[in-house]
């Protein structure tokens, strides 16, 4: 346990401090900063899902205006090492899915580009592909990065004992993240350095994966990122767009060559969630109480790339019960290489486990909050460590009231009003509190206060603020004296922001820089004097297990003729340790409990098993919430500081919001209707009759 | 083959030549660096690049720049002279209605454009009485709001700045 840091500036409310250049659109995005001379690129993509690009010619394409070059594996430039079957891009005229780079088309106007890509003639040669997921696929197996089976007691002959059971099977679909700025590389080759203005959520991270790639020292590569666009995960690790851009510039050098990913084209190449398949088996006492618990789940991978969505990942530590089985699989297929989507595992996990328990609580005759409240772990049903403070049950029980959960009826189907039927459900919510080592800040003394420079990225979460405010109180000076840098490799080394350890890592930093400054310098030191410090594991990591937690309410209305569903209100309870920022944590909260809504009634990629591209591959049928598709969503948390979080008393919130929101919405359907959804997103057929 | 023509951004006059093939948008991006109207689309389907064209509010993505010789076109940055704030930017602020920012000029826009037509009495699919005058409740509000999409979900937020602005300036 570490004292906590005493507060002036953390915990109130505080106006974006980019806000203004935002709300204006001054702050540069990727695209967007003054550069001389650009030059624009137009990707090549394969049309077929597996096989060979036999012929590829570029005569027509580099005889039209404007064209400057034309990159194909033919001339692409050397890597230095092609493990990563993601980011080694035009290495052979081998496709692995449908969409793949095979070169790119470099010209003076973005017109230009464009049309000439049009011009670039492509044989193939097509191989049978595979890209449809199913439980049983020969091609099923354990992931090589995964996080291992569990197998605890006998679960077979506890759930045969059992008084109580369930016994189903979810699915999760297709998701795409979609930040509304689309991912974007301007790259520059000078013939020593290369520099990218890019969108990522972590520019250090980004150039330690691309340096030994291109076979360059990190020191050759400046990556800028000042704002970034969003990213929920897809900008998380470079995608093959970043190399893209990379090797165009290197192969036209001296000149910025700018690539905005299309809206289309980000459904093959900028990572997605892998859709989930899940069957669960629950067996318990009469009291509810679970005894045997069993959760296998199978994921889409990539043949060019693995990444096992981890749906169990919750069911590893979220209740108690002593005969437990929990299996991951993935299937490799001819698909885009899938990627972090917030709360990757959690999300999808947490909504076959959330509605199979609203499920059980319907078999055992309880209110799915008492069934929660029976099933509470003592400790760490995964790692046996003791929790750091576990407040599920606050969060459903202060939650509950301030939602007015008692007005529910337990029997579904009896609640009317003006035609439609309305119904109420619950879901429980957990991320871990992650933090990572590694993070480095340097602090200055400037004329009128203090410089903090750290290569922190702020998409949207609120670091430019948030990490302020912070500063501010580690320096113990009002907010308006501290000067913060962010979002440049130039700048020293900071963690991704990603898993809900960004702000809470590079505070841990800022901590360490103020701590060796003060050591230094004194609290009256020189203009000019600075001190840097690096962050460290926490060391509580070793004796709690650390989560956050949350309850989702939600009211749904659905029409019995039309089965049309419309959300009528959300409410999520918190548990995060302490609040940064009162303003900008309820804004992120509630936009991942939205974001929830558009798990649980819209999104869904339509992969056609055909030619396997995702067919609805823009935004005008790639649903995601619009604002009249968002009535009230309200987010509120429990007043508290995490003893075990260090300093800060704080715990990351950018996931905690989206996991078991789109249950929720599932189980208030289920109180609507008496339909069970057990597959997302619902649509309005799940409640015709067949 | 470039064709040349006149417009005026933000107060500020240009003639450029543009190859026919341009939008509005790359216009606007890529020949006059003006990037407070931003790409999230470039099909009409997100409203991030919605501008203000003699005070209407428009997709400038879905426009042809050669058809738009001679229009007057406001993006956010031009709806206050610099270093001032406009109701709309200040109620965005003071309601945290954005997160990464990136749809925020193109919702800020389109909310100008949206009271404008509110106060000439256009009534949406929400509205009851096709008649009269608009009453901006937070449903009209969401409806008129929804060709902008926020990937953040700062819906709820955007909902109270555009009250709050059409409150003030009642």
């Amino acid at each position: 346990m570490s004292d906590l840091l005493p507060t002036t500036s953390i915990g109130t409310h505080q106006v974006r401090l980019d806000g203004p250049d935002k709300v204006r659109g001054r702050a540069p995005y990727a695209y967007e900063h003054p550069l001389d001379d650009p030059l624009y690129l137009y990707p090549l993509q394969a049309e077929i899902a597996r096989g060979r690009a036999a012929h590829i010619d570029t005569s027509a394409a580099e005889a039209a205006d404007g064209v400057v070059h034309v990159l194909t594996h033919t001339n692409a430039p050397d890597l230095e090492d092609t493990e990563d079957g993601e980011l080694a891009i035009l290495r052979s005229a081998e496709i692995g899915f449908r969409g793949q780079y095979l070169g790119a088309v470099i010209a003076t106007t973005p017109e230009q580009a464009r049309y000439a890509a049009g011009l670039v003639d492509i044989g193939y040669e097509q191989e049978e592909h595979d890209v449809e997921l199913r439980e049983d696929h020969p091609a099923s197996r354990e992931p090589e990065s995964g996080s291992g089976d569990v197998f605890a007691g006998d679960f077979d002959a506890a759930f045969a004992e059992a008084a109580v059971s369930i016994d189903e099977r979810y699915s999760t679909p297709m998701e795409h993240n979609n930040p509304m700025e689309p991912h974007t590389t301007v790259a520059r080759w000078d013939g020593s350095e290369l520099t990218l203005w890019t969108s990522t959520q972590g520019a250090h991270p980004a150039r330690s994966t691309l340096a030994p790639i291109l076979g360059l020292d990190p020191d050759r590569i400046r990556i800028i990122s000042p704002h970034v666009g969003g990213g929920f995960g897809s900008k998380g690790v470079p995608h093959a767009d970043m190399m893209l851009a990379a090797l165009a510039a290197i192969a036209a050098p001296g000149r910025p060559v700018k690539y905005a990913v299309s809206r289309q084209q980000m459904f093959s190449i900028t990572g997605y969630r892998a859709p989930t398949l899940q069957h669960i088996r629950l067996g318990a006492r009469a009291d509810g109480t679970l005894t045997a618990f069993a959760y296998d789940a199978v994921s889409l991978s990539s043949q060019t790339k693995e990444f096992p969505e981890e749906a169990t990942k919750p069911g590893r530590m979220m209740y108690a019960g002593d005969n437990r089985r929990l299996t991951q699989r993935v299937v490799p297929l001819d698909v885009p290489v899938p990627s972090w989507m917030r709360a990757p595992g959690e999300a999808p996990g947490m909504v076959g486990l959330e509605i199979a328990m609203d499920e059980l609580a319907v078999a055992a005759g309880l209110d799915p909050i008492e069934l929660r409240v029976r099933n509470e772990p003592e400790t760490d049903p995964d790692t046996g460590l003791p929790f750091n403070r576990r407040r599920l049950v606050d969060c459903l029980r202060e939650g509950a009231k301030r939602f007015g959960w008692e007005e529910r009826n337990p029997q579904p189907r009896t609640r009317r009003e003006n035609g439609w039927l309305i119904g109420m459900g619950v879901a429980a919510s957990t991320y871990p509190a992650g933090r990572q080592p590694g993070s480095v800040a340097r602090i200055r003394r400037m004329p009128a206060g203090y410089e903090v420079a750290i290569g922190a990225a702020d998409l949207g979460t609120g670091t430019w603020t948030a990490l302020s405010q912070v500063a501010a109180d580690a320096l113990d000076v009002p907010i308006g004296q501290v000067e913060l840098r962010i979002g440049d490799t130039a700048l020293p080394n900071a963690t991704v922001a990603g898993g809900s350890t960004g702000l809470v890592s590079w505070s841990a930093a800022v901590f360490a820089a103020t701590e060796a400054f003060r050591a230094e310098h004194g609290t009256d030191p020189a203009v000019g004097a600075e001190a840097q410090g690096e962050a460290e594991a926490n060391p509580a990591a070793e004796k709690f297990a650390l989560h956050s937690f949350g309850a989702h309410f939600a009211e749904v209305r659905i029409h019995p003729a039309t089965g049309e569903i419309r959300l009528g209100r959300m409410f999520g309870m918190f548990s995060a340790g302490r609040i940064v920022n009162p303003s900008t944590a309820r804004s992120q909260f509630i936009g991942g409990m939205t974001m929830g809504v558009g798990m649980a009634l819209h999104e869904k990629g339509e992969l056609d098993p055909r030619f396997g591209h995702v067919v609805n591959h823009d935004l005008a049928e790639y649903h995601v919430p619009v604002n009249a598709d968002i009535a009230r969503i309200e987010a509120e948390w429990l007043d508290e500081e995490d003893p075990h979080a260090g300093p800060l008393g704080a715990r990351g919130i950018g996931e905690i919001g989206i996991v078991g929101a789109a249950a929720a919405i599932a189980n208030a359907a289920f109180n609507a209707t008496g339909v069970r959804i057990r597959d997302l997103p619902i649509f309005g057929d799940a409640f015709l009759p067949t | 083959m470039a064709h040349s023509l006149h417009l005026t951004v933000d107060g500020q006059e240009h003639k450029l030549a543009v190859d026919p093939r341009t939008t509005l948008l790359d216009a606007l991006r890529d020949r006059l660096g003006v990037m407070s109207a931003k790409k999230g689309c470039d099909h009409g389907q997100c409203g991030a690049c919605t501008v203000l064209v003699d005070g209407r509010r428009l997709n400038s993505c879905l426009a042809l720049a050669l058809t738009h010789d001679g229009s007057e076109v406001t993006t956010s940055d031009g709806l206050a002279p610099a270093g001032e704030l406009s109701t709309l930017h200040r109620t965005f602020l003071a309601q945290d209605a954005f997160q990464c920012g990136y749809c925020t000029p193109g919702q800020v826009c389109s909310a100008a454009g949206m009271l404008q037509e509110a106060a000439e009495d256009a009534p949406s699919v929400v509205t009851e009485d096709l008649e009269g005058p608009i009453e901006l409740s937070d449903a009209e509000i969401r409806e008129r709001m929804s060709g902008n999409l926020c990937r953040c979900g700062a819906y709820v937020n955007i909902v109270a700045a555009v009250s709050q602005a059409a409150e003030e300036s009642r």
